[in-house]
């Protein structure tokens, strides 16, 4: 999900992933997508899906703004009655994963090509078709923007892409 | 109940409507606002019988959810309102945005098609809980009649505790009619709302070694003062310290005007000398208020020289229009009295002399003549009832003059649609506080425009005998925008003239007495005739056409642009002689 109105990147304003568990309640993604947009706060994406407890959602949302704008936000996120408990991530060390699934139009002399992008970004191959093959990326933001720029000179025919999810991280370093 | 000698018998099921009345019951709540209609015919058939709780008929939903909101606001307690589905739900849209913004606690019942039909524009559907979302503290679509009871106790809670709001239960046709065993449960757990009501303490010290060195205090005190009933302890505070005490619009009564301390309002249309003394202030101790844009306008320049502490219970409210050095997340009352004990007197001698000057130099004023002032009116409800009555006003230039020349002395005493400026607010909102306090007399001013925003509910009014006096200061405008177009709009006066019936008629037609004043001369008669009549009262006092409201700070600048009221006689009415015209001043403390 992203917002119409995107507000630039500059100094003060900074991408920031907020990580927020919530009662798992009918309407909580609304409620919580309602109120960014009721305060016209940006939200580059937002995702939800359960957690270990089932009775409570865990949100991850990228959003842009100033120090004062994210210290709203997060006022505001912890102001909902369902909202259990917000962290924001960005200031420690956090595991961050998207996946975006990517639909390629082939011919049979750039096939090879696709398999050669794949296999360096440790992407997977989950469909193909005489015309088509299909590229499933997981990674983090960048590592998908990357392999998408990859593929795009070749003829991309469609992409669907999850938002954020991401995790503290417990122990300091990449595993 | 039947007494059992046998073992007791398993309770009876209950279908929801019962429940729902039964745990109103549980809640106390002995009067409901409201409408029926074919989502609801269940519920208002479980309420037929029942003698606990009052039901009043209002004549429109709009004025169901306003009478909840003056029955909150007067009382303290929860205001309930109850609406069918569709149009019934959808015309509490504005009551319930209302009380929103002005953080009052009521809980509205609106009936919804049943389960199966919800998303399939059934007849009378309307996403209430998708439309209101923005303007509930929180809101909740029953769909299984086991929840019902502890859905109830929920809204009850979450509607008046920490920063209080509506809440809106939406009720589908089907789940009422669903059966299950009644138990009401005796307390909420809600791991995920835990409202802050005590201060921290580091927080607190912070604030006394503040309070300690400032030399020209002020306490800023708003609504969320009055709300948490903490007027006894701003008080105690304000006669230790010896700070003086500016309110906002709705911490009016929070503070005694009557009081040496008191600086009146604040804000646009506050008074000289509060806006100079906030300026002028060291510190500013924001005790229950939101630094809303018609107290600061613009932001950087308010209370530019003031460390600032600010007691909240909100955390969303801190820091978020103006950055504080010291804020206090906790209930006003609370936080006072932890703050108490540790606070000691000021010298603020040479401070409380410097406002003394500015109120001689710059008290509010107005010209009187022979044609009535809405100004005048007021002056003379204050002087008649010195305080002791509940004053509920509507939006416009008669609220602001309402809030400057009637001087406070309780909490709870002064009703007004301060956040969402709702016109139409006054008269089903007094005839809610009427029914919720008998100490005072309530007395209902609007606006000739407002006052036929819900003029229906004069039927209502008539129909229960409720006790108000109802005035109009009638001026033929939409006076608070015609003195807008004047000022800032070079006097283009675009839709803003209104005709309006015989208000003295109209009050006959419904069966309440009506009188009339065109005079000035006649103005303290009328209204100590009004308070000769037991039932519902209305008078009309037809006040001069083109008059303004000063001081005022124009909306987004500093105290430095205050346009106070013009020295010339700029006005002369009908061949109202200059000479009859005279000065009038009013200070406030
Ligand atoms: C429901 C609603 N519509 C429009 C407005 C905008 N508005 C603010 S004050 C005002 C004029 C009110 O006129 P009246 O009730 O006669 O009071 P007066 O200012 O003349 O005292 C208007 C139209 C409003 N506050 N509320
Ligand atoms: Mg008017």
């Amino acid at each position: 999900m992203s917002n119409s109105t995107e507000i630039p990147a500059n100094e003060t304003t900074h991408k920031h992933t907020i990580s927020v568990l919530l009662e798992n309640k009918f309407g909580a993604l609304n409620r919580v997508a309602g109120m960014f947009s009721a305060k016209g706060y940006n939200l580059e994406s937002i995702t939800v899906g359960p957690t270990e407890d089932i009775s409570v959602s865990r949100m991850t949302i990228v959003t842009r703004g100033d120090d004062a704008i994210i210290e709203q936000i997060i006022k505001q996120l912890n102001k909902l009655i369902d909202t259990l408990k917000v962290v924001d991530l960005t200031y420690d060390s956090f595991m961050e994963r998207e996946l975006a699934l990517i639909k390629i139009g082939t011919t049979p002399d750039n096939r090879s090509e696709i398999m050669q992008i794949v296999e360096i970004f440790q992407a997977k191959i989950i469909d193909i078709s005489h015309k088509t093959v299909t590229v499933e990326s997981t990674g983090s933001g960048q590592k998908v923007d990357a392999i998408i720029k990859m593929l795009k000179p070749f003829h991309i025919k469609e992409i669907a892409r999850t938002g954020r999810v991401a995790l503290k991280r417990e122990f300091v370093g990449e595993v | 109940m039947t007494q059992h000698t046998s073992p007791p018998s398993p309770q009876r099921q209950m279908t929801g409507a019962e429940i729902f009345v039964r745990s109103l019951i549980e809640e106390k709540v002995d009067i409901v606002f409201g409408y029926p209609g074919g989502a609801v015919i269940g519920i208002y058939d479980a309420l037929h019988d029942i003698s606990d709780i009052k039901h009043i008929l209002t004549r429109h939903e709009q004025g169901a959810v306003h009478a909840a909101e003056g029955y909150a606001k007067a009382s303290g307690k929860p205001g309930v309102a109850l609406v069918t589905s569709g149009p019934g739900a959808t015309n509490t849209v504005t009551g319930i945005a209302d009380a929103y913004m002005d953080s009052i606690p009521i809980v509205v019942f609106t009936g919804q098609v049943a389960l199966k039909l919800i998303g399939n524009d059934a007849f009378q559907e309307a996403d209430i809980v998708g439309i209101t979302r923005p303007i509930t503290k929180h809101n909740y679509l029953v769909r299984d009649v086991n929840e019902l009871a502890a859905t109830i106790k929920e809204a009850f809670y979450v509607a008046t505790t920490g920063r209080p709001g509506p809440v809106l239960v939406d009720l589908p046709k089907d789940v009422m009619a669903m059966k299950t065993m009644f138990s009401y449960p005796k307390n909420v757990k809600m791991r995920s709302y835990v409202p802050h009501i005590e201060g921290h303490q580091k927080q607190l010290d912070k604030a006394i070694a503040l309070i300690a060195k400032a030399k020209r205090p002020v306490l800023y005190v708003g609504g969320g003062t009055i709300l948490s009933n903490a007027s006894e302890e701003l008080t105690k505070f304000a006669h230790k310290t010896k700070i003086p005490v500016t309110t906002t619009l709705h911490g009016l009564g929070a503070f005694p005007e009557t009081d040496e301390l008191s600086l009146g309002m604040l804000g646009m249309h506050g008074t000289w000398y509060s806006n100079s003394a906030v300026n002028y202030s060291d510190l500013l101790i924001s005790v229950g208020a939101r630094f809303d844009d018609r107290v600061t306008g613009k932001t950087d320049a308010f209370a530019p020289e003031a460390k600032k502490i600010h007691i909240d219970v909100d955390p969303s409210n801190i820091s978020k229009n103006v950055k504080v050095d010291v804020p206090i997340v906790g209930d006003v009352k609370k936080v006072l009295q932890q703050l108490l004990p540790s606070v000691t007197a000021l010298d603020t001698k040479d401070w409380i002399q410097t406002i003394k000057n500015w109120k001689e130099e710059h008290p509010l004023r107005y010209r009187n003549g022979k044609y009535i002032r809405m100004q005048h009116v007021i002056q003379k409800i204050s002087e008649i009832t010195k305080g002791k009555a509940i004053i509920v006003s509507d939006v416009g230039q008669h609220q602001m003059w309402t809030a400057q020349f009637y001087k406070y002395v309780y909490p709870r005493t002064h009703l007004t649609s301060g956040g969402l400026g709702t016109m139409g607010f006054s008269l089903p909102a007094s005839m809610g506080a009427a029914f919720a306090r008998k100490d005072f007399p309530v007395i209902s001013i609007s606006g000739d425009g407002g006052f036929q925003m819900n003029i229906q509910e004069l039927a209502t009014i008539r129909e229960h005998s409720v006790p108000i006096k109802i005035i109009i200061l009638n001026n033929g405008y939409l006076g608070m925008v015609r003195q807008w177009q004047e000022l800032f709009w070079r006097k283009r006066y675009s839709q803003v003239e209104m005709f309006g019936p015989d208000y003295v008629k109209l009050a006959e037609a419904y069966g309440i007495p009506g009188f009339r004043a065109t005079l000035t001369d006649e103005v303290e008669d009328v209204i100590n005739k009004m308070f000769t009549i037991d039932g519902p009262v209305l008078a009309e006092f037809k006040v001069v056409k083109e008059d303004n409201v000063y001081p005022m700070i124009p909306a987004g600048q500093t105290y430095h642009e205050i346009i106070d009221m013009p020295e010339e006689k700029t006005v002369s009415i009908n061949g109202e002689k200059e000479s009859d015209i005279e000065m009038v001043t009013i200070t406030k403390g």
